[in-house]
């Protein structure tokens, strides 16, 4: 036996004892990672899933006509103007007798959201025959009650303490008993705008402002990235001082942080050319700008990619520049292009900083049409969500997000979707 | 010509002389003997292309020295010579690939049928069409078997419809000799074909814009035996309607397809002769060092 095989044999002992090591330490950072992952998760759904439900409240509601001031043969406008609320409350005084005082008088009629007598205009203008009779009808109820239902307030603490006063609770129990209260699938989180009343508001404005946003960010950015990208792997000239410069602009382009890149969007394109604000457009604009260097960078590496071999194959058979890149050079890279694609949407579709620069932060609570309409995006959403002092606006802080995560697991998806279709092999 | 014996294995192969073909050190003696200008026949009567004065540079080096040659009219013409002795360079400058390389500048007069290659008017598609090139490495692209022999086709617009796409692909491949292979399988891809198969493959996509010549950079190396075969008996029906130069790092190779063969060392053309008398007779001690094995 050789001495140095003996020096193997001494050494063998530590080398293996440092291999278990390092696998220790990445299966523990691998646990803490996914430790971390979980709690996040659990703390969303778990405060999020109860906003996925809402409460509705049975009332009869008598149509009275003369309480409406109005009658079967008013033209619309009259039967539009006329005021709802009235009957409503006059069903719950009727429901809930000998109620006095003005704070009292109050908490009756916010036992149902004000979106109860849109409802029944809605009802009343579809079919002006109701008038005169009794309906009964399911309400949203107010957020105060849908907390109570979702068992968020507890009715043993002293009264002064809790949101539910002692004197609703009986007017609530009655509900319950009657079997007046009843929680349903939220429609609204998904129908509706933003509101001030937290039954009332959803993410539907949120959603599609995110949409017509993303829509412009990746009409500019992909073509826009793509071309920078295959003309600066494949056209500009190699070691000119110009391209380096270009070249190390992008990269430091990624590093900037992204609030700079809204002051550049309102001092650019809302100051100097005009953009309207809280716009889609303007979003989708600042947005661009700042996706670009991670869709040119990923969209380089790939171009890079492609075998030379195929390139000389096309250009030895007589097939010109713009050819080959649009042949062979961009079919074989395109599934790198469209992950660093995705990858800078989906940093889009999550960031807010930039967009509050733009007048994106506004209270909009109307679905926005186009990507001229005022519109919020659901990151903002989220923002202005769980900023807001009513305790129902936490849940959908949390339902926002959870709608969020799944656009980006969604986005994601598609990715590997494409990715599975474009890619060939050679 | 191509007698399967010779590449059978035990027999020294393109692989074994690639292997043994550095350190040059070893053979310094042999190695350094003096060029003076190139020895031999350069210069032929039918002349199909012919390059005068060709020097090329990549950046501030230069890989080629004041090359004269000129290939004949339906000749196999083989290059030869150690790894790094410009012979690749020189067939690329042929059809112009070095353009897509941006260091790389060529000096020299350099024609094909009396056109200069390298002239303002010439258009390097046009010129890429008249001269094709078959690659080291199979390169098929990614794309079906008929899509792939048809791609040139399509690019430069030889055929007006279908059915006479149809017919181009097909007689391309039954001149490369792999019809009868794949006509099954037309609509699957190229890459899924053995590297042989691969090779005839983009030789029959390099057939089918019609070139006049057909440059072949060592388009056997990476094949076996049995494939360099049956791609050695494809070049010597070909070379009644085309025009080949060919790079090889097998002697055996360039002594059973080529007509004329030429030796390059260090970037210098050193000797081209006939075949015959390359291999039997060479005229200057370099050549001779480097066919008897002495070194490279």
């Amino acid at each position: 036996m050789s001495n140095s095989t003996d020096i193997i044999r001494a050494g063998l002992k530590k080398r293996y004892a440092r291999e278990k090591r390092f696998r220790f330490f990445g299966i523990v950072s691998l646990l803490i990672s996914f430790a971390f992952l979980l709690v996040l998760l659990f703390t969303i759904v778990n405060k999020g899933w109860p906003a996925f439900q809402q409460t509705y409240v049975k009332l009869d509601v008598e149509l009275s006509e003369d309480l409406l001031k109005v009658n079967k043969d008013s033209d619309e406008d009259a039967l539009y103007s006329a005021n709802y609320s009235k009957v409503v409350k006059k069903s719950l005084q009727k429901m809930f007798p000998g109620v006095k005082g003005r704070k009292q008088k109050r908490a009756l009629k916010n036992i149902v959201s004000n979106s109860a007598a849109y409802d029944i205009r809605d009802k009343v203008i579809e079919n002006p025959d109701l008038l005169g009779t009794t309906q009964s009808y399911w309400f949203l109820a107010k957020d105060d009650i849908d907390v109570f239902m979702k068992g968020k307030i507890d009715r043993h603490l002293p009264e002064d303490e809790r949101r539910i006063k002692d004197y609703q609770f009986v007017w609530i129990d009655k509900l319950i008993e009657e079997d007046r209260l009843e929680k349903r699938f939220n429609t609204v989180l998904f129908s509706n705008g933003d509101s001030r009343e937290p039954e009332q508001s959803g993410l539907k404005g949120a959603i599609m402002g995110s949409l017509y946003t993303m829509l412009v960010t990746l009409l500019l950015s992909f073509p826009i990235a793509v071309a920078a990208a295959a003309y600066l792997e494949e056209f500009a000239p190699q070691n000119n001082k110009w391209v380096d410069m270009i070249e190390i602009n992008i990269n430091n382009l990624a590093a900037v942080p992204s609030i700079v890149f809204g002051l550049l969007g309102l001092a650019i394109y809302i100051n100097y050319f005009g953009v309207p604000r809280s716009t889609p457009l303007i979003g989708g604009l600042v947005l661009t700008l700042m996706t670009l260097p991670t869709i040119i960078i990923a969209s380089r590496a790939a171009i890079k990619s492609v075998p030379p071999s195929i390139k000389e194959a096309a250009v030895g058979l007589g097939a010109s520049k713009v050819q080959v890149l649009f042949q062979h050079t961009l079919p074989l890279a395109m599934p790198g292009i469209l992950t660093g694609t995705i990858i800078g949407m989906a940093q889009a579709l999550g960031e807010t900083a930039p967009l509050l620069m733009i007048g994106m932060v506004a209270f909009v609570a109307e679905v926005p049409n186009g990507i001229l309409d005022p519109a919020t995006v659901m990151p903002v959403q989220i923002y202005l969500w769980s900023d807001s002092p009513e305790r129902a606006f936490t849940e959908r802080t949390s339902a926002a997000i959870m709608v969020l995560l799944a656009f980006l697991v969604a986005m994601n998806l598609i990715a590997i979707l494409l990715r599975k279709k474009f890619e060939r092999r050679w | 010509m191509s007698d399967i014996l010779n590449t059978v294995p035990g027999m020294p192969s393109a692989d074994s002389l690639e292997r043994s073909e550095v350190k040059p050190e070893n053979h310094r003696s042999e190695f350094d003997v003096e060029i003076n200008g190139t020895v031999g026949k350069p210069f032929v009567d039918n002349a199909k292309m012919s390059s005068r004065n060709c020097n090329v540079f990549y950046g501030d080096k230069q890989a080629i020295f004041d090359v004269d040659l000129d290939i004949g009219n339906n000749e196999i013409l083989a290059m030869i010579g150690p790894s790094g002795c410009g012979k690749s360079t020189y067939l690329r400058v042929l059809n112009r690939m070095n353009d897509t390389i941006p260091i790389c500048r060529v000096e020299g007069e350099h024609t094909l049928d009396g056109e200069d290659i390298y002239g303002k008017k010439t258009d390097p598609v046009l010129l890429r069409a008249r001269v094709g090139m078959v690659f080291q490495k199979p390169n098929p692209f990614p794309k079906s078997i008929y899509d792939n022999v048809a791609y040139g086709a399509r690019l430069h617009g030889l055929a007006s419809n279908r059915s006479e796409l149809d017919d181009l692909v097909e007689a391309s491949l039954i001149k490369a000799g792999l019809f009868k292979e794949v006509k099954d399988d037309l609509q699957k891809p190229g890459t899924g074909l053995s590297g042989g198969q691969q090779q005839r493959l983009c030789i029959a996509r390099a057939i089918a814009v019609d070139p006049e010549v057909i440059l072949m950079d060592e388009p056997t190396s990476a094949l076996d035996p049995i494939a360099t075969a049956t791609i050695e008996e494809l070049m010597d029906e070909l070379k009644s309607k085309y025009t080949i130069a060919i790079v090889t790092h097998s002697m055996q190779q360039a002594a059973r397809v080529s007509q004329r063969t030429a030796y390059f060392h260090l970037g210098k053309l050193v000797e081209v002769n006939e075949t015959d008398k390359v291999f039997t007779n060479p005229e200057h001690q370099l050549t001779e060092n480097y066919i008897t094995g002495r070194f490279g």
